[in-house]
C-alpha cells in the first residue's frame, strides 16, 4: 500500500494503518525518545504517549506541511523534551550532552541480529564529529539551522551542505 | 528550475528533518508533486534517518503493540496476520471448489458405472449371439435330420436293447448313396466315467464285427445323432460299451443295443 493511502486511513481511524505505520516508525520514534532520555522504561513509556497523541491528533496533520514521519519526529521530540523538564526527571537528572545517539549505536549488542546494523556502526565510526554532532542536533534533537548554526559555531549555508553530504553517505551504507 | 541543484542544495534533508520553515515545507511538497526525481530523493532520505533512528533503539514494536492497542480501545487487539482475512470470496470459492470435486467424482464414478454396463452388455450381446448360432446350428440339424428321414433311399433300422440295459434303444438311418448312417442314441443312458460307447457294423454269417468308431461326444452333444461314415455291406448294427478308446472287437457282455438291417429290397 502506498504510504500516502495508509497515512489518509489512518487519519480516518483506520485501525489496522494505525499498527502498520506503528511497526513502520515505532523504533525509530523510541530511538530519538531513548536519545534524549536515556532511560529505557520512560522512552517506553514517551513511545506510546506519543502514538496516542498521534492517533488522537491524525486530523491535525497536513501533508503539505510536511511528511508524516517528520510529525510525528516532531511530536516525539516535544514530548521527550517535556519529559527532561519534570521534576521527577529532574531529579535522576542525567548528563544528558555526555553521550550521542553513535554511543547508544556502538554500544548496544542487539544490534548485531539486525539487518542493517553492520552497515550503520561501520557508518557511525567512520562519521566525521562534526557530522555526528550535526546529524544528533537536526535529527535526534529537533534543533532549528540556527540553533545547530550558533551550538556548532558553523554558517548555515554550510551546515545544509555538510548534512547533505552526510546523509548521501548513510543512504549509501544503509539503502543499497 | 535546475532540480539537480535543488536536490543538491540540502534542502531535502532538513525538509525531513523538518527544520525547514512552514513556507518552505509547502514549496517542497509542492515540487515533489511536480518533480518524482525529488520525492525518491526525499523518500530515500526518509528512509535512510528511519533506519539510523531505529538503530538507536533496542525497542519491538511486535512486543508493544498489544498493550497500545488495549490502551486506546482498539476492537481487533489480536495480532493483525499478513495473511488476507477470509471474506466471502474465500468461502465461495472453497465452497465451488467441493462441489466441483465432488461433481468431478460423481462423474467419474458414473462413467465407470457406464463403462462396465457396456462391458456387461456386449457380453450379454456375445452370449446370445453364440446362442442364435448354436440355435441355427440346431435347426439346421434337425432340418437336415427330417430330409434324411423322408428320403425313401434310406434304411432305418431300430436297435434294441439288450441283457445288459433292456430299457436301451437307437437307430441307424442308413444312406446307402452317400455310404453315410445317421446313429440316433438318444435312447442311451449317459455312460460311466472312462467309459465310450462304440459302434459296430456286423455281418452274421459267419458273425464279423467291425467298429464304425466311438461317440466320443455322447455327453456333449445335444441332438445325440451322429453322422458315422459306413461303406462295409452291413446287416446288423450294435452298440458296446467300452473303456475311454475304444476296442479292437466287442465287448459283446456290455452290449446295449443290436438291430438287424431287414434286406426286403
Amino acid at each position: 500500500m502506498q504510504l500516502e493511502t495508509l497515512v489518509k486511513n489512518f487519519q480516518n481511524k483506520d485501525e489496522q494503518a494505525f499498527e502498520a505505520l506503528y511497526n513502520m516508525y515505532s523504533q525509530s520514534i523510541h530511538g530519538v525518545v531513548f536519545n534524549i532520555l536515556k532511560n529505557d522504561d520512560l522512552a517506553d513509556e514517551i513511545t506510546q504517549d506519543v502514538f496516542i497523541k498521534a492517533w488522537d491528533k491524525a486530523h491535525t496533520y497536513n501533508s503539505s506541511k510536511g511528511r508524516f514521519f517528520t510529525w510525528i519526529l516532531n511530536i516525539a521530540r516535544n514530548a521527550a523534551i517535556d519529559k527532561t523538564r519534570s521534576k521527577n526527571f529532574k531529579k535522576n537528572k542525567q548528563n544528558l550532552n555526555a553521550d550521542f545517539f553513535v554511543n547508544i549505536i556502538e554500544a548496544s549488542d542487539n544490534l548485531d541480529n539486525k539487518t542493517d546494523a553492520i552497515g550503520i556502526k561501520t557508518f557511525v565510526s567512520k562519521l566525521a564529529d562534526n557530522c555526528k554532532k550535526l546529524i544528533n542536533l537536526l535529527y535526534f534533537k529537533g534543533y532549528t539551522q540556527n540553533e545547530a548554526s550558533e551550538t556548532l559555531n558553523m554558517p548555515i549555508g554550510t551546515i545544509k551542505t555538510r548534512n547533505r553530504n552526510c546523509i548521501k553517505a548513510l543512504r549509501e551504507l544503509v539503502l543499497n | 528550475m535546475d532540480i539537480k541543484a535543488y536536490i543538491e542544495s540540502g534542502i531535502l534533508e532538513l525538509y525531513v528533518a523538518g527544520t525547514l520553515s512552514e513556507k518552505e515545507n509547502k514549496e517542497v511538497y509542492a515540487l515533489m508533486q511536480k518533480h518524482p526525481e525529488i520525492l525518491q530523493e526525499v523518500l530515500e532520505i526518509e528512509s535512510a534517518v528511519v533506519k539510523l533512528t531505529a538503530a538507536t533503539s533496542a525497542h519491538n514494536p511486535k512486543k508493544t503493540i498489544q498493550h497500545l492497542k488495549q490502551k486506546l480501545g482498539f476492537k481487533n487487539t489480536k495480532v493483525v496476520s499478513i495473511k488476507p482475512k477470509y471474506n466471502w470470496l474465500t468461502y465461495t470459492g472453497w465452497a465451488a471448489a467441493v462441489i466441483l470435486g465432488a461433481g468431478l467424482l460423481w462423474t467419474v464414478n458414473r462413467n465407470n458405472q457406464l463403462q462396465s454396463d457396456i462391458k456387461v452388455a456386449t457380453i450379454n450381446e456375445q452370449l446370445l449371439e453364440s446362442e442364435i448360432e448354436k440355435a441355427n446350428n440346431n435347426l439346421k440339424d434337425a432340418k437336415h435330420l427330417i430330409s434324411v428321414l423322408r428320403d425313401r433311399n434310406i434304411i432305418a433300422v431300430p436297435l434294441a436293447g439288450q441283457t445288459v440295459y433292456p430299457d436301451a434303444y437307437a437307430k441307424v438311418y442308413w444312406d446307402k448313396n452317400s455310404n453315410n448312417i445317421y446313429l440316433d442314441v438318444q435312447g442311451l443312458p449317459t455312460p460311466p466315467e472312462g467309459k465310450v460307447y462304440q459302434v459296430w457294423s456286423l455281418t452274421l454269417n459267419p458273425l464279423s464285427p467291425t467298429s464304425l468308431g466311438t461317440l466320443d461326444d455322447f455327453n456333449t452333444d445335444a441332438n445325440k445323432i451322429f453322422t458315422i461314415e459306413n461303406t462295409n455291406q452291413s446287416q446288423a448294427f450294435g452298440i458296446t460299451l467300452e473303456p475311454a478308446g475304444g476296442s479292437a472287437t466287442p465287448t459283446l457282455e456290455q452290449l446295449y443295443t443290436l438291430g438287424v438291417v431287414e434286406t426286403n429290397s
